[in-house]
Order: structure tokens, then C-alpha cells, then sequence
């Protein structure tokens, strides 16, 4: 074999290996989602942020809308602080309130955005004002458990307090 | 005290393999420059090295994507989570699967040849000849070769994890039903490009580094002999697999131990 052909020969390797690069760039990770589109920046505060990930989805309705880019903790009020990159086609009003849902029984967390009808939009770097937390598990439970006691106490006392 | 002295020099033996080793890797990436110059002998070498190991290289791709695909499904829809099939299977071949089996492949396939080759050199005294004409045999010989083996190890691993991931969408969407939509967002929603597939890459160009380095070693230093040439070839295969298993499992920990 020629020289050019063993030259050609590892071009067409090269070229394999760079489009196999680009399929599992583009098909099977997430450079496709995101990358350059543009986003604008949200905040909200939770009381619970549960298990939430940062690049966990944000969905509006069920469709994708954005993803979760930083979580931290407020020093002074103690309430999580989760930063939002949501897409510049999507805006929302003012009144919009997020929630921490699951998908699934044991599926990932992600935030839920709700719209609400103020006539003004949501600005860049705007915080979320109505939140509403994860459900813990542990906690629902022991909501569970005392509302049980306490009917059973109320019971006892034959309806003295509710 | 006839065991301590054998002791002491069963270390000594070791220490001075490492160091021996750990010198003539710096040798060898101090000639690399002069290879860089002459890039029409790398060119050949990654021909040598990475077009012939592609066959192999793509054809254990596709079936370990393909049982990758089959196991998995049975363990995960007990949990009715087969919808994340392609995100296991993925992560499974670019973090690990994809460099490690290449890595073992490319041991078994590049490395025996690039010792057998160059012990053969040695044995017929080609490369004594080229001493003697006053060229460096590392700049000549070596250097083209570890730089061909570096090159093609990350593009030949790429390619695994690709034909494996398109092998488990055969088996996932074609044989067992699994939405095709489903299948590609849930990787594209959870497999990230820097941290995941960035990281896999970069541990198959440490596993080629190692692979081909100890390749070239065992053939460079290989005594001049048919049984010594089969004892450096053997050598390169063990050494260099039992490389990549221990490295990778330190780089693993380095690389993903926060979640």
C-alpha cells in the first residue's frame, strides 16, 4: 500500500473517531440541550429543597423549560437557595410559583414552575416569590402519625377537642 | 539470614526495575519532539496500531453494548425502570466500559505486536545497527510508535462507547420495545459532556499512555532471544492490563467520588 493510502486510511480513522465524538456529544449527552441557546436566570427560596440536584430539569406543564445551574444555603434565613437557567423563549408572570415535585414514585426531583396571571413578566435575575418545598417523606409520615393520635385522643375524649 | 538477603535483593530488584522503567519514560518524552517533526512516521504507526485494531475494537463494541443492553433490561424492569436503559447503558460504556475494555483490546491486540516487533529489532540488531549509524533508535523507533499508540487508544474508545451505545439501542428500541424517544432523552438529560464523557476520554488517554509505554519497554528491553521476545510479549499483556485495571480504579475514585 502506498503512502497516501495509509495516509487516507488513518484520515478516515481520525474522521470515525471525531463523528463518533459528535454522536455521542450530540445524541447521547447533553451538549444538544443547552449548549449556546440562550437562557435567562431566576432564583427561589425553599424552605426543603428534598433531593435536588443541580442540572435537574425545571418544567413548566410537564415540558422542559430549564435546569437547575447552583443550590446553596442562606446564612441568614436558612432556606435553600436553588438558581434557575430557564430558556429565553419561556416567560413568565411575576405571580409564578415553583414547586419541588418528584417524577415517579422513585423518580428524580425536579421544579416544577406553575404560571400564575400578573401581566408583568419575570425579569432576568428575578426571584421566584411563592415556593413551596419538597415532600419528605419522614416528615409526612410523622404529619401522619400525630393527626392519627390526635383523632384518637379526640376520640377518647369524646369529641372535646378537635 | 539467607532469606533477608534474598529478600533485600528481590526489592532491590524491584526498585531498580521501576526506576529503570520511570528513566526511560522520561527518555522517551524527551525524543518526542523529534518525532513530532517527522509526522509521516506517526502516521504509519497509527495506521499499524489504530486502523487494525478497529475490526476488533468495533465488532467487541457492538455485543457488549447488545448484553449490556439484554442484562440490564431484566434487572431494571423489576423497578418498572426500563425507560432508563439507555442512560445505564451509556454511562456504563463512556465512564467505564468504553476506555477499560479498549484499553485490555488494545493490549492484547496493538501492544503484542508493537513488543513482538521491536524485540524482534533488537534480535536481529537493527537497532544496534541504527546505534551505530548514529541514529536514535527512541527518536526513530520508539517515539513514532508511543505517540501513534497515544493518539489512537482515546479515538479507538470513543468508537467502543459509540458502536456499544447504538448496539444497546438495537437491542432496547428493535428487541425489546423501549420508546426510542425515551430512550436518547433520558441520556441527553443526565449524561453530561464534561464530567461523564470528557473524563471517560481522558482515562483512555492515560490507559494508552500506559499500554503502549509498556509495550515499547518490554520490547526495547527484551533479551535478544525467541524465548525472551515470547516471555516480553506475555509480559507486555500482563503488566499493561493489571496497569489499566489498578489506574482506572484510582482515577474512578479521583474523577467521580462526589456524586
Amino acid at each position: 500500500m502506498g503512502k497516501r493510502g495509509i495516509e487516507t486510511l488513518v484520515g478516515l480513522f481520525v474522521l470515525l473517531g471525531t463523528v463518533g465524538l459528535l454522536f455521542i456529544a450530540l445524541k447521547a449527552a447533553n451538549l444538544g440541550n443547552f449548549g449556546g441557546t440562550d437562557t435567562y436566570t431566576l432564583s427561589a427560596r425553599f424552605d426543603n429543597i428534598g433531593g435536588l440536584k443541580v442540572r435537574a430539569p425545571v418544567r413548566s406543564a410537564g415540558v422542559s423549560v430549564g435546569r437547575v445551574t447552583s443550590i446553596s444555603l442562606d446564612p441568614k434565613t436558612y432556606q435553600g437557595v436553588v438558581t434557575l437557567e430557564v430558556l429565553r423563549g419561556y416567560q413568565f408572570p411575576k405571580d409564578t410559583s415553583a414547586k419541588i415535585l418528584t417524577a415517579g414514585l422513585l423518580g428524580d426531583q425536579y421544579v416544577g414552575l406553575e404560571a400564575g396571571g400578573d401581566e408583568k413578566n419575570l425579569a432576568a435575575g428575578d426571584a421566584i416569590k411563592q415556593t413551596q418545598s419538597a415532600v419528605v417523606l419522614e416528615n409526612l409520615i410523622s404529619q401522619f402519625l400525630f393527626s392519627k393520635a390526635a383523632d384518637a385522643g379526640a376520640g377518647a375524649d369524646n369529641g372535646g377537642k378537635k | 539470614m539467607n532469606w533477608l538477603a534474598i529478600l533485600g535483593a528481590r526489592a532491590l530488584a524491584v526498585m531498580e526495575g521501576w526506576g529503570h522503567a520511570a528513566l526511560f519514560f522520561l527518555d522517551l518524552l524527551r525524543v518526542l519532539p523529534a518525532a513530532l517533526r517527522r509526522l509521516s512516521l506517526v502516521i504509519v504507526q497509527i495506521h499499524a496500531i489504530g486502523n487494525r485494531s478497529l475490526v476488533i475494537i468495533l465488532a467487541s463494541g457492538l455485543a457488549v453494548g447488545f448484553v449490556l443492553a439484554l442484562q440490564m433490561y431484566y434487572a431494571l424492569v423489576t423497578y418498572g425502570a426500563a425507560e432508563s436503559l439507555g442512560l445505564v447503558v451509556n454511562l456504563s460504556l463512556v465512564r467505564e466500559l468504553g476506555p477499560v475494555v479498549t484499553a485490555l483490546l488494545f493490549a492484547g491486540r496493538a501492544g503484542t505486536s508493537l513488543t513482538a516487533e521491536i524485540g524482534l529489532m533488537k534480535a536481529g540488531e537493527q537497532i544496534a545497527a541504527m546505534e551505530l549509524m548514529a541514529i536514535d533508535p527512541r527518536a526513530r523507533v520508539l517515539a513514532p510508535r508511543f505517540l501513534g499508540g497515544v493518539i489512537a487508544m482515546p479515538l479507538l474508545a470513543i468508537l467502543f462507547s459509540a458502536v456499544g451505545i447504538i448496539g444497546a439501542w438495537v437491542v432496547a428500541v428493535g428487541l425489546i420495545g423501549i420508546d426510542a424517544g425515551n430512550f436518547w432523552s433520558i441520556q441527553q438529560a443526565r449524561v453530561d459532556i464534561w464530567r461523564d464523557v470528557g473524563n471517560g476520554i481522558a482515562k483512555s488517554a492515560v490507559f494508552g499512555v500506559i499500554c503502549t509505554f509498556v509495550a515499547l519497554y518490554q520490547g526495547y528491553e527484551t533479551q535478544a532471544t525467541p524465548e525472551g521476545v515470547a516471555y516480553a510479549t506475555t509480559r507486555t499483556v500482563v503488566i499493561s492490563s493489571l496497569g489499566v485495571l489498578g489506574m482506572d480504579f484510582i482515577l474512578t475514585a479521583l474523577m467521580f467520588s462526589t456524586p
